[in-house]
């Protein structure tokens, strides 16, 4: 009866160990690939603060996001002409990889600018709509557009669609009529007057 | 306590200078009362800080006292300005204007011709505050038009009010003015010392505050002695208002190191004193509350120092709102020749103003017109020697050697650890430093570099958020595409028929609008002019094409 009941309790010991060990193992391993996820997407989502989110697909991709993705798999991050070389240096410095110039085949860096619509001349194409990936243009079929200024990304992408050109890119404030302009300026001198 | 000022101790904080004063200067005659300008440019506000009414128009003959204009703040709801002509005459333009205040824009202005009979309308009868509920000073404060007069010009009703909110205990009254050559408030308490005590009441009943404390800086003796038997004549006062001396250095009179020196409270960081129990007024606010409640008058003029070394008789004025810069300095005799520039503020945080047409506004407390020698840009920058003086000077216990090397690196996270944004831009550090660094203006740039970096962050963030809306919206009615193929059909016929009416919309006259035949045209010619200008460009230059 003994031997029996000493078999018995071998057998119990050591399956239950084994379901242990094997449960402690498959929790670890779970846990292993939850922070490798968790640790993708935040590292995607690190990467997609930096860019401009200008959404102007100059890269190759059809918005930040996705090129952010594409960046966190091994792509080069010197493609985001609206980010410039600000841009580059802050991904070169979050994903520790060496400070490259800008990608020109992508195209230039500019200074931010937005879109103006000609109003006299648009035919109403709605064309520039479809285009905008922000739906900062507003207007209908055969009627004047106007591009909500606030909301323009500056991403260029309903200039090429355009059949009447009249869609100009114009620096923020400046050209924008009514602006109140500045009329004291900061007098750096005074700072270190010496009475 | 209310003996002779050598029983009050001295309070002191971290950190300060020592600049020469030059207050003697204006301090030498007495207030005076301003003759009645030919035109006064009374500013409202600027278009952008809010909503305003105006309730005369151009050509109305307006009283003295009479109502002009009021500013509603878009922020909070409650809060507005009105505006009161300090003389008589007649309104002849409404413009956008110059105004001699830190807000760096036009505003908003009412073009007064003075008619010199300086007739009034009647004043409220005087009431006795004492007679009056808190809620009923604050109304007497806000239709008064009282804004910050120490150059904040935050509406000092609204102040009230949100320290009311807040259960405060302390109400400090800040006659400190620690900052060179500004003497108004000083020559205010010397000849008004009664108003300001008074005023410092009503106040205090107003925001409920348990104690008041005048605080003034130990270097005023003339001040402290008018303020020191004003309290004792009014007894019922004497109670529980208390003066202060502070330490006789710059930036003393600044909002929070005179509560840390007062209170004893360190305010932290992007926090408001009235969090804390603690309300600050300027000297000339709480002069304005006692004329607004004791004497019914609203707030249509102000204590403003004259000074530098191109005027012959510097001195400080009690300016009407409105009148220019020009006039001011022409009645204190101004050699033009000597002028080398016009300085509003003092002479360690002032800024210079580009034009003399300036109009004088509610917080013009300072006006300085420099001669070639005093108030000179400062030599040559050298390289820092890590000498550590401007550690010593620093108010706010930071450390600007740090902040200048992080500074010139751009390192904006290092900028922000060690505190940019408590930097109260006094200058003192400026002023200490030998090898003249101009340390506040890079400061400032780095301030509105990492500003401008929110801003952008801000806005990346919109703009991504509307990009997911519109993917989700595309997909959206990518999804719903068949079923409206399907319905095109039936609908096509009635759209057609609506739009073979043609105009779409038509006046009185039957002059068309819009039109299907006219917009064609119109559409074929632009096509066209487009065409022609293109082949125009292409051969002037091909290489100019954008690439595609």
């Amino acid at each position: 009866m003994l031997p029996l009941n000493t078999f018995w309790l071998v057998q119990l010991s050591l399956s239950g160990a084994l379901i242990l060990a094997t449960s402690l193992l498959l929790l670890k391993i779970y846990k292993y690939l939850c922070y490798q996820l968790t640790a993708q997407k935040s590292l995607v989502t690190q990467i997609n603060r930096v860019l401009p989110q200008t959404q102007c697909g100059q890269c190759g991709h059809p918005g930040c996001l996705p090129y952010a993705r594409a960046i966190s798999e091994g792509e080069a991050s010197n493609r985001c002409p609206p980010g410039g070389h600000e841009t580059i240096l802050e991904l070169a410095e979050l994903l520790n990889d060496p400070v490259l110039n800008l990608d020109p085949s992508h195209g230039q860096f500019k200074e931010f600018s937005v879109a103006v619509i000609r109003e006299d001349e648009c035919i109403g194409c709605t064309k520039c709509i479809q285009a905008c990936p922000v739906d900062a243009i507003l207007g209908g079929p055969k009627l004047m557009h106007t591009v909500i200024e606030a909301e323009c990304t500056g991403c260029d992408l309903c200039v090429e669609p355009c059949p009447v050109d009249c869609i100009d890119m114009l620096k923020h404030y400046e050209d924008a009529p009514g602006h109140p302009a500045v009329i004291f300026s900061k007098n750096h001198d005074m700072q270190g007057a010496r009475p | 306590m209310l003996g002779v000022g050598t029983s009050l101790s001295t309070r002191r904080t971290a950190g300060g200078i020592k600049p020469p004063t030059h207050k003697e200067h204006s301090l030498r005659s007495r207030i005076m009362p301003m003759p009645i300008p030919p035109q006064l440019k009374i500013p409202v506000g600027a278009t952008k800080s809010g909503t305003i009414t105006l309730c005369i128009a151009a050509g109305d003959h307006v009283h003295k006292y009479q109502k002009l204009a009021q500013l509603q703040m878009s922020a909070q709801g409650r809060s507005c300005i009105p505006v009161h002509a300090p003389t008589s005459g007649i309104v002849s333009a409404i413009e956008e204007a110059y105004v001699a205040d830190h807000s760096q824009q036009k505003q908003v202005c009412i073009v007064l011709t003075t008619d010199g009979l300086d007739t009034s309308l009647p004043l409220e009868p005087a009431v006795d505050y004492r007679q009056l509920a808190s809620e009923e000073l604050v109304t007497a404060i806000r239709r008064a038009g009282i804004v910050g007069m120490g150059g904040a010009g935050f509406p000092a009703a609204d102040k009230i009010d949100s320290a009311a909110h807040q259960a405060v205990d302390l109400l400090i009254i800040n006659a400190a003015e620690c900052e060179p050559y500004i003497s108004a408030d000083e020559a205010l308490i010397r000849e008004r010392a009664e108003g300001v005590v008074t005023g410092a009441a009503i106040l205090q009943r107003a925001s409920s505050a348990r104690r008041c404390v005048i605080a003034i800086e130990s270097s005023k003796p003339d001040a402290i002695q008018a303020l020191e038997q004003a309290i004792e004549a009014q007894t019922n006062i004497a109670e529980n208002c208390e003066l202060i001396l502070v330490a006789s250095k710059y930036p003393a009179g600044s909002e929070k190191q005179l509560i840390q020196s007062v209170a004893g409270i360190e305010i932290p960081s992007g926090q408001l004193p009235a969090r804390h129990g603690v309300l600050v007024h300027n000297a000339g606010t709480s002069y304005a509350a006692f004329q607004a409640v004791a004497q019914g008058k609203p707030c249509i003029s102000r204590i403003t120092t004259l000074s530098g070394q191109a005027l012959k008789t510097p001195k400080n004025f009690e300016a009407l709102i409105g009148c220019s810069v020009e006039f001011l300095f022409d009645i204190c005799g101004i050699d033009k020749s000597l002028r080398a520039k016009t300085v509003l503020g003092g002479s360690l945080m002032g800024l210079q103003l580009p034009s003399d047409n300036a109009a004088v506004s509610k917080t013009t407390n300072c006006l300085i017109a420099a001669g070639s020698a005093e108030l000179a840009p400062p030599a040559e920058t050298q390289a820092c020697i890590r000498c550590g003086f401007c550690a010593d000077a620093c108010p706010v216990r930071l450390l600007p050697q740090q902040l200048l090397a992080f500074s010139k690196t751009e390192n904006n996270s290092q900028l922000l650890e060690h505190g940019l944004m408590d930097c109260i831009e006094c200058g003192a550090c400026d002023y200490v430093c030998p090898s003249h660094i101009p340390l506040v203006s890079i400061y400032q740039d780095s301030k509105a570099a990492i500003e401008a970096g929110r801003t952008n962050h801000e806005r990346s963030e919109a703009w991504q958020q509307r990009f997911q809306y519109h993917q989700y919206r595309i997909k959206k009615e990518k999804d719903q595409a068949p079923t409206r193929t399907k319905a095109a059909p039936a609908n096509k016929p009635a759209a057609e028929s609506g739009e073979s009416g043609e105009s779409v919309s038509s006046n009185g006259d039957g002059q068309e609008f819009f039109s299907k035949e006219k917009a064609s045209r119109e559409i074929a010619a632009a096509v066209a002019r487009v065409k022609a200008r293109r082949a125009e460009s292409k051969s002037v230059a091909s290489e100019q094409d954008k690439p595609k």
